[in-house]
Formats: C-alpha cells, structure tokens, sequence
C-alpha cells in the first residue's frame, strides 16, 4: 500500500474543503481499504467521512431520508425502511455479510467498485482502473460480467444490491461538492462505461454523497431476489427489484430493476412499458422480459445471464401478481 | 473426548506459525512474475531499498545462497527463468509488514517473454505417459480386454467429465518465521503438515546438517495437503533472515497462496463402462489426463480408486501428463481418489440408469471377492454394508428411481448415491513416552492440523497405558521431538498410534520411559489391500427457475476400521463432505490462457462453502475388527470423507433434472444451459 | 499517528503507520493473536472483532479510522479459566477443528446475537425472527471455516442464543 495522509473530516463542507488533488474519501472502508491493498485505488490523501453527522434515518414529509454515513446494517434494521420498503431492507441484507454490513456505509455501498477479476489485479490490463490498457475480460473471464449496457471498452458489473433497489424505488442523491450541491437520481448517478470506463458515476471530484432520499413507496407489492451460487456471501449472478402494482386486472403500475448484468443498477423500463397499462398475465410478463433482454449482448461465459433474467423478471413478476 | 488444545484455541492464545513473539522481528514480502514463461533480464531494487525502513532486496541479480540440491519452487532466485505467473522472483525485507509489502510493490523487474501454454487438453500433442503417479503406483495397468469386454457388454457407457482447478484454500495463509542463533542454528516456525519432514527439505534445500535445523508447528491453521510439502515462504524467510541478520517473518497473502502453494490440478477423464443383462461389469476403463509444471513431475493418481472398486474382467486405468507454464499441481485432501471417484461414481450412475438397475444394486452386484487390479485379499471392506445401512437411514426404499419428476413450487428435488474410498496405509514413526511426576509425556513430532491429532494420540496413549487421559500430555509439532511422519495421506494417526502404542509397551517394561521406531514392524506388514469405505447420499433441490443448485440433505456412511475418537471423527467426516459438496457445487480457479497464471485468487471470487450453505449434515460408521491394520485397528479418516460427496451430489442433481452436468462444478450457468 | 484505543477494556495508546490496520495493529503491535488474517480483504471474518460493540471486519479498519473506539477481540470474549458460554459450547460441540478461523466465529456470533432486525432468509422483513438454525447459518455466512465446522458451529450457536 502506497503511504497517504489521513484527515478526519468535521463536517461535509469541511471534508470537500479537505479533498484536494490525489484525495479520495474513506468511509466504512470495506471496499477503498480493499483495493488500496491490491494497488487498485492509490490516494495521496484520506479524507474520513465515516463520521460525519449524517447517520440518521429520517422521515420528511412523505419521504424518507437516509444519511450517507448511515452503516447499511442499521439502514436494513430500521423500522421505517423495514416496514415502507422492505424490498431495500431485503436488497441490504442480501448483500455482503453481516461485518462488512456493520462498517459499510450507503454512499460508499452506492460507490463500491466493480469486482471484475481484471480490474481488481494491477497486474494484468484494464480500461476501467488503466484508461487504454484494454479489456481482457471480454475474451477471458467474464462469467460474472454484463450482459447489459456494455462496451468494447469494459463489461464490468456494478456489484451492489442495495443500489438495485434504490432504481427501482427511484431514489434520489444528495451530493454537495466545489461546485455547489445537487440531487442526482438513481438510476442517473451510475453510468454506462462507453469509451471511458474510468468512471463509474456522473460524480465529479470532491463530490461527497450526504443523503439518499427516497420517495414515498409505490403502490403494489414489492420484491427483492438475487441468485447466486453460494447460498450467502456472495455478489449476485443477477438480482431483481421489482414492484407491481395490478388494479382491475390490469398493470398500473411496474418498477422492475436488475443487478449483476451491467455497469449500473439496471433500471427495465423496456420491459415497464410494456407491461404498464396490460394484463398481469404470465405471457405478458415473457413479452416484457423479451422486449428487454434484446438489447442484452452477452458473451460466451455469461450467455446464461440472458435467459436467468428472463425466468426471474417472470416468475417474479407472476409472484407479485398472485 | 473434548479437543485437547479447545481452550487454547477458544480464547485466542493457540500460537500458529507467524504469532511467535519474536525479538527485533523484521517482515518479507515476495514479488511474483508477471510472465507465464521467459527469462527475467533485470532487476532493480534500487528504489525499493531507498524506502523507509527497508533492509534488504533478494533476487537472482544477486542469488542467495544455496545447496546444489535445493529444486523446484524451493530453488529461489538461483536461475532467470520464469516457470509460471506467480512464481516468487524477488523479494524485499524491512521493518514493517506496511514497508516491506510497499518496498516489494517498488521493485521493477523486466523480462523477455515467450509464448506460454497453460490450458490442459485431451488432445495435447505434449501428453506423456509418467513413469508412475503419486506415490510410486504404476501409471498404467491393464488386465483382461476392455475392448472385447465392452463389446460383449448389454450396456455400455462413453463418458467424459471434467474437474477444475481446485485450491486448498486452509483458513491460515502459508507462513513462515526464521531465526538463525549465534551458532548459525535455524529455527523456523512453519506451517507445516510435518516438521520432520520440513525440517529435512529446508536443510537439504539451505545445506546444513539436519541437527542444525529445527522446525516448529504446534497449531496449524488447516493445510488438506497445502502444507504437506514445504513451501517457499519457509526457505525464503531462512534467506532473507540470513540476509539481514534479524529474524524474519513472511505471510503470503491470499492471492499469492493460489499461486505458489499448489492446488488439485484440473482433470479430463474418460471413463467406458460395460455391463451384461445382470448388471455385471464386463469392462471398466478410467482414462485421466492431468498437468504439472516445467519444474516438477507431479502426477496424480487419479484413476486409482478403479483398481479398488469393482469386480470386473477387463478393467484398464491409465494417466496421462503434460508439463505445462504453470505452478506445480500439489496435494489436496484426497489427491487422486477425489477426482477419480467423482468421475467414477459418477459414471457408474450412468450405467445404472442405462442398465435400468438400481445404483445401488448396481454396485452390490460388483462386489470384488478380493481387490480387482492386485487380486489381494481386503484386510477389511464393508463397502456394501455401507451402501445397505445408508440406504436405510436415508429413506432410499421410498425412492423413485425416474428423473425429474419431484417438485417442490419452482425447486426440483432429487436424490443420489455414490461410493467412498481412500487407503489405509502406515509410515514408519517413532515417539518416546515417559514418566513425569506420575504422569506421562508422549512425545513425537506430529503435527496436528485440525485433525484433532493431539487428542486422539492421548487417548490411544491412555489406552495402551490403561491409565485415564488427563495423565497423559502428547507433546508434538516439533522436529526436536523424535522423528514422525507428516500428517496426510490419512496415515498420521495410524502411524504415530503405532509408535506410541508400542513406546507404551515399552514403558511398562522399563518402568521410566518407552522409545519406539516401527520401521521394521512396518516393513513386515503382511501383503494385503487396506482400505477404507463408505458411502454418501445427497438430496439436493434444483431451481428451475435461476438454476441454483442447494444441498438439503447429505449423509455419509462410512466403515474405517475401528474410530479412535468418535466426537472429532464426526467432525473429520463432515469437515470432508463439508469440501465435497463445495467441489460439487462452487469451487473453481480459472486459468488465465491470455496471461497465464490464475484469476479469482481470492475468498470473494472463489467460493468455498458459507455457513448457509451447509445444511444439518450427517455422518455415522460400522465399526470395522480389522487385525491386519495396527494396533489401534484403524482406518484414517481425514480424506474419505470428501471421496464420493461430489458424485454423490452430481447425481442427486440428475436424478432432481433429468439433465446430466459433468463438468464441475455444477454452477447455475451449467444447469440453465441444459435446462434452456 | 497517535491514537488511543480501548482494547478490551485497557486504554492503549500507539503511534501507528496510516496504513496499518486495526488487525495488524492488534496482531503485530499489541501481541493479540486472537483476531486472524485470513484474507486481509473482509472475504473471509477471521479478523472479526466487536468495534464498539459490533462486529466487524478488523482488516478493513484502518487503524486511524478507529482512533477512540472500543475494541473487544477474543481475549477480551472470556479467559481461560472463565469461559464466555459461546467458547465453552464450541468446545462442547467441537465447532472448530484447526482453530484458524475460531475466534472470528466466537466474536461475529457474540455480536450477532445482539444485532436486531430480520435477515436475508427473514419471510417478513417486520419480523424479528427467533435464531433458527437458517437464521444463524445466514447470519453466520460472514465466517468461513475450511475445515467444514459449520453444522457443529451452528448447533453451539443455537445452544446459546436466546
């Protein structure tokens, strides 16, 4: 590990007054302490943000508002989130385990990096972490990789099942950074890799997530299942969350997102369309996954994504419709 | 009985290998090859050794010291060719963990790189056939006609499957603690499956005499064979120790464990079974092909669990090898018999299916009167004993034999069966028992690896003794103590029982102290074929919709002589079918064919099993009288257990899907690309 | 840097490398072996200590990052001749067989016994569910054990809990 400078930041506008050149945040550590070992992230400086005054979950208006510092255990074990959106609650405690649930924090759960074996080994080429050193994956190990949304520059995944459940709830980010604060909405702060890989999210530097908000549940019954080959304690082959929502036979209203298939939490609104307005019936749901899953370009190793998404936009949706 | 060092273990005080308080301790970090194959041109540690706090860069620019006889991995830094991707080139000594690993990240090496070639193929053109596999059976052996056998066969089966590259993966990383003495004494705290045995390697490998050489582990973090051989963390701390006149302590990381500690290597293997009207084989064939490196033959003795299994006219089993740019292949829990029994097993599901028998008909029909390559008689073997009593605790009479026809909601459930077995053999130890204070200290330089060695020991000292265990303290994991061999291969506690038992009955006649050396007590073994049996039942559930594979049930019937202590035996056999079901279901290491070396060198990417994954797993034995054995009449029990889970599992899978995954592991993506 | 832990209950102060982590500060500076470097990256819990209470990966801690904090380690569970009931009944059901990954089992199931709320496995994310053996295996998944322990971690678990 590179040797840095490490600061405890005061208050968010003292921790972006803080972040300068080569500087980089540290909350919980579970991901930035990860890939510092491995060369991956090589900051100059440490600006600490883990204790800053924004671990608070709290009601506004109709809305629910969750501090960027928040540990995702106590995001999961909150009664508001478990009792209004217990799709995030169950994405939260799918993921990771209950250590690294305790220290991680929802804006670094939300920045968390790819687990792209490429990417994580400086030793071998990668576009997202060496801009131009080429993609590797996309003839070598990809079996866990996008299938959605990629580029000849990067299949990467992001890995967070929290975030998957925030673009189906259509959550919202506050940002405050050098140049003022903003709210960004998910989906919209994650990015498709494109030609520059390098940067998973539309955040600029010095940018500092405070909150998420998220706005009052949808209406209808919601779902979060991911699919993994080790029962826990593992980042998903792919993941849904889903919301539906069926009034005298016919779909009002539909949120479905998917994780582990692209570079951002997966928002289907293809599929959305499709259904909206339709009957909730078992065909309908296929049309839907269908209409969606075109786009997918997968590769020989992880060609099996396309028709896991496809069963699990199904039966998923067929569930909530029961 | 309790595990003797539980409380040490439990509080935190048990001393592993890296955790002896050391004096003016100072820390090595390797640096590994970037190249799969080529020749390193230079290195430079010039800006490493500016570093604060660092102390010494070792290289091949400037080769430490070494014996002419030290070889393969252990040879460090004495020649500028590169083997594999990972292979250790370079290192870098200093204060701390935090500089030495920042000061070896600054070492620049260069290299002129030739094509490399790391993917094993049946078709390899470089394929070989070895003198002998692993350790000394012969690589070949064929009696009767396969051809003719199958040919008059009613059914016959053609199969391949295949194993990845699998990695022991013990919880403790591979470590190393050197210290040299003013009268250039080494002591090295190693993790080691055997000090003895280490304790030769280091000082044949460094040229000094044994005496001046100890090795010490007490605790061992686990090893399924890791550790079995010495590894080059232990030789480069002696270097590097040696180097900065301060003791050194190396702890690979993770990531570096999957290169430079061995691994299982991958297999293909052929298998072509033959059965008449009855069900009677009438050939059986076991083809495996397999890889090692450029620097050491290892050839593992994968279809050698045919030559024990069933009665049959014709059986042929044969190995073939090819040397390839990659780390040499090792031990791990089972070499040989895991693999091999997985495509066996697997296969003689199959056949079952094909003959339409049942499987366990199947194998009761080709019971073998004596051992079917050697034609020796077995000491001991219950196999259908096995089969007959698991089948009864696990409900198999209420079976449906027809494929994919249980449904649970979206889970398909099946069930399956497949036999167990691993040898039963002893190596030649000594140990020394002596009165003290009334009590008795047993001493010999085992290893207890998790094993539960030090408590089995003390009761079979006890028993010898006819005194109660809390007077006897076995005292072990010291090359100080009288000489012992490894623990591995299922042999340690048959072999250190021996000599215990025998410096017991020692003592009684001295009256003070016993020694023992069973050398020759071993050499006038009577020729027999000594194995161990059993037989495993899994029930597994099978999402039709993501193509998740779960285990909800798995038992295991084992026959292992006599158990000399039943609470850890329980645990031994669990801990097995515990790595078993993760060889079914997830554990793989993928080769890189781009850079050579591997991919998914960590616990995140390569999936061992997690806790949720393990349901209430059960495993019983038969009591087995076998006086042609030892004096404990026992059976080793540390392998058998992960010997069949896998088949057992593979077949569980069929029996839920009616679709058939011979490739392990058998992952959703597998069983969705049969399914859809 | 200078910081000041409470380490089981005694204060101690160290000036440490920004780039050291709780784990080895304890491992290397303090003489507490107890917590274990498995993985060093949160893959594996065989570190996991009680930060403030809650469990928690010690190698994903930055020493600094914990400046003031209350750490408990296995040392600080139960003592040799005054066992916490966890470390008695892992000794009872025989959870462990090499001890590696042992006091990262004891640590993580005493501060999993405290933590509130559902898991994943929960049906209904309101319930706060009784430890079942399927809620202590979830609950449980952040530990590895190699040796294959877990049915007998589980039952020592299951002895304890409320």
């Amino acid at each position: 590990m590179k040797t840095f400078e490490y600061a405890r930041a005061e208050s968010p506008s003292d921790a972006v007054r803080r972040f300068g050149p080569g500087a980089m945040y540290l909350g919980g550590g579970t991901n930035l302490v990860d890939l510092m070992r491995l060369g991956v992230a090589q900051p100059d400086h440490l600006v600490d943000v883990s204790k800053l005054p924004l671990d608070t979950v709290e009601e506004v208006g109709d809305r629910v508002r969750v501090g960027a510092a928040v540990r995702n255990s106590d995001l999961a074990a909150d009664p508001l989130v478990r009792s209004r959106y217990p799709m995030l609650a169950r994405a939260v405690l799918s993921g990771a385990s209950g250590q690294v649930r305790n220290m991680a924090t929802v804006a670094g759960n939300l920045l968390q990096r790819t687990r792209c074996p490429y990417f994580q080994d400086v030793t071998r080429p990668c576009n997202k972490r060496e801009p131009g050193s080429g993609c590797p994956a996309i003839e070598g190990d990809h079996t866990n990789l996008a299938v959605l949304g990629t580029s000849h520059a990067c299949v990467a995944t992001h890995p967070s099942d929290m975030a998957v459940a925030l673009a189906a709830l259509g959550a919202e980010v506050h940002v405050t950074g050098p140049g003022g604060d903003r709210i960004i909405p998910i989906p919209g702060l994650h990015r498709l890799p494109g030609d520059a890989p390098e940067r998973d999210t539309v955040l600029e530097p010095g940018d500092l997530i405070t909150a998420v908000e998220l706005p009052a549940p949808p209406a209808g019954a919601s779902i979060y299942r991911k699919v993994r080959e080790r029962a826990s304690f593992a980042f998903a082959l792919v993941s849904i969350a889903a919301v539906l929502d069926v009034r005298d036979g016919v779909v009002a209203g539909c949120r479905l997102a998917l994780g582990g298939v692209a570079h951002v939490p997966w928002r289907a609104e293809r599929a959305e369309q499709v259904l909206i307005g339709g009957p909730p019936t078992g065909e309908a749901f296929l049309t839907a996954a269908e209409a969606e899953l075109e786009q997918a370009r997968p590769l020989p190793r992880n060609a099996f994504k396309v028709p896991l998404a496809r069963n699990l936009i199904v039966r998923t949706l067929e569930e909530l419709a029961q | 009985m309790n595990r003797i060092e539980g409380r040490v273990k439990v509080t935190g005080l048990a001393t592993y290998a890296a955790e002896y308080p050391v004096e003016g301790v100072t820390y090595a970090c390797p640096v590994q090859s970037r190249i799969a194959k080529g020749r390193i041109k230079r290195i430079d540690g010039r800006d490493a050794l500016a570093m604060p706090g660092v102390l010494a860069v070792l290289s091949s620019e400037d080769p430490p010291r070494l014996a002419r006889e030290a070889a393969g991995e252990l040879a460090l830094f004495q020649s500028r060719d590169v083997a594999y991707r990972g292979q250790f080139v370079a290192a870098a000594v200093a204060d701390t963990y935090e500089n030495a690993r920042a000061a070896a990240d600054a070492i620049v090496v260069e290299y002129e790189q030739d094509l490399h070639d790391v993917t094993l193929r049946a078709d390899h053109p470089n394929l070989y056939q070895p003198e002998t596999v692993n350790p000394g059976f012969p690589c070949d052996t064929v009696k009767g006609d396969v051809e003719s056998g199958l040919d008059a066969a009613e059914t016959s089966i053609d199969v391949i499957y295949t194993t990845p590259v699998l990695h022991n993966n013990p919880m403790e990383p591979h470590a190393a603690l050197a210290v040299w003495d003013a009268e250039g004494r080494l002591l090295v705290y190693d993790t080691a499956q055997g000090t003895s045995s280490s304790r030769d390697l280091i000082a044949k490998t460094l040229g000094l005499p044994r005496e001046q050489v100890r090795v010490v582990s007490r605790h061992v973090g686990g090893g399924f064979g890791s550790k079995g051989t010495t590894r080059p963390q232990a030789v480069l701390a002696a270097l590097a120790a040696r180097d900065v006149g301060r003791p050194v302590k190396i702890v690979l990381t993770r990531q570096q464990m999957y290169d430079v500690t061995g691994y299982r290597t991958p297999t293909i293997q052929r298998l072509r079974l033959g059965a008449d009207a009855q069900g009677r084989l009438t050939a059986v064939e076991h083809v495996a092909y397999e890889q090692s490196s450029t620097l050491v033959e290892f050839a593992e003795q994968t279809a050698t669990p045919a030559r024990v299994m069933y009665a049959t006219p014709a059986l042929r089993t044969a190995h073939r090898l090819v040397r390839l740019d990659v780390a040499t292949p090792s031990w791990m829990r089972a070499p040989g018999e895991c693999p091999g029994m997985y495509a066996l097993e697997s296969a003689m599901d199959e056949l079952a299916y094909a003959a339409g028998l049942d499987p366990i008909e199947l194998r009761v029909i080709n019971e073998p009167e004596t051992e079917p390559d050697s034609g020796l008689p077995f000491s001991s073997r219950s196999l259908v004993a096995c089969l007959r009593e698991g089948a009864r605790r696990f409900g198999w009479d209420r079976r449906d034999p027809g494929p994919a026809l249980r449904r649970d909601g979206e889970w398909m459930i099946g069930t399956g069966v497949a036999s167990s077995t691993y040898p039963a053999l002893r190596q030649p130890s000594r140990a020394r028992v002596t009165m003290r204070e009334g009590d008795f200290l047993v001493q010999l330089a085992a290893a207890d690896i998790g094993t539960g060695a030090r408590t089995a020991l003390t009761g079979i000292a006890a028993e010898a003794l006819g005194v109660a265990p809390e007077r006897v303290h076995v005292e072990l994991g010291d090359s100080d103590l009288p000489d012992a061999p490894l623990a591995g291969g299922s042999m340690g506690t048959a072999s250190w029982g021996t000599a215990i038992v025998r410096a017991c009955e020692a003592l009684k006649v001295n009256g003070t102290e016993g020694r023992a050396d069973t050398t020759e007590e071993i050499k006038r073994d009577a020729e027999l074929a000594r194995h161990a049996f059993g037989a495993q039942f899994a029930e597994v559930r099978v999402n039709s919709v993501t193509g998740e594979v779960r285990l909800s049930r798995l038992l295991g019937v084992f026959a292992a002589g006599h158990i000399v202590n039943p609470k850890l035996a329980r645990s031994q056999f669990i801990g097995g079918m515990t790595m078993g079901m993760g060889m079914a279901l997830m554990e793989e290491t993928f080769t890189d064919e781009e850079f050579g070396g591997f991919l998914r060198r960590d616990l995140a990417q390569y999936h061992v099993p997690a806790c949720a994954d393990v349901p209430d797993i059960e495993a019983v034995w038969l009591d087995e009288q076998d006086a042609g054995l030892n004096p404990m009449g026992s059976k080793g029990i540390g392998e058998i257990g992960i010997v069949g889970t896998a088949a057992a599992i593979g077949n569980a899978v069929y029996h839920a899907t009616g679709h058939r995954v011979r490739d392990l592991p058998i992952t959703p993506a597998k069983v969705l690309n049969l399914m859809f | 840097m200078d910081i000041t832990l409470q380490v089981n209950g005694v204060s101690r102060a160290v000036d440490v490398d920004p780039r050291m982590s709780l784990l080895d500060l304890l491992r290397e500076r303090l003489a507490l072996i107890g917590a274990k470097k498995g993985c060093d990256h949160g893959q594996c819990g065989a570190c996991t200590v009680l930060i403030d209470g809650r469990r928690a990966n010690s190698c994903l801690a930055l020493a600094v990052a914990v400046d003031g904090s209350e750490i408990t380690t296995v040392e600080g569970l139960g003592h040799e001749d005054d066992l916490h009931p966890l470390q008695a009944a892992f000794i009872e059901h025989d959870a462990f067989q090499c001890g590696y990954c042992t006091p990262g089992q004891l640590c993580s199931a005493a501060g999993m016994l405290g933590e509130p709320g559902p898991s994943a496995v929960t049906d209904d994310m309101l319930a706060d569910p009784g430890l079942t053996p399927e809620e202590i295996r979830e609950r449980m998944s952040g530990n590895l054990c190699r040796c294959g322990a877990y049915v007998n971690i589980v039952s020592a678990i299951a002895e304890v809990a409320p």
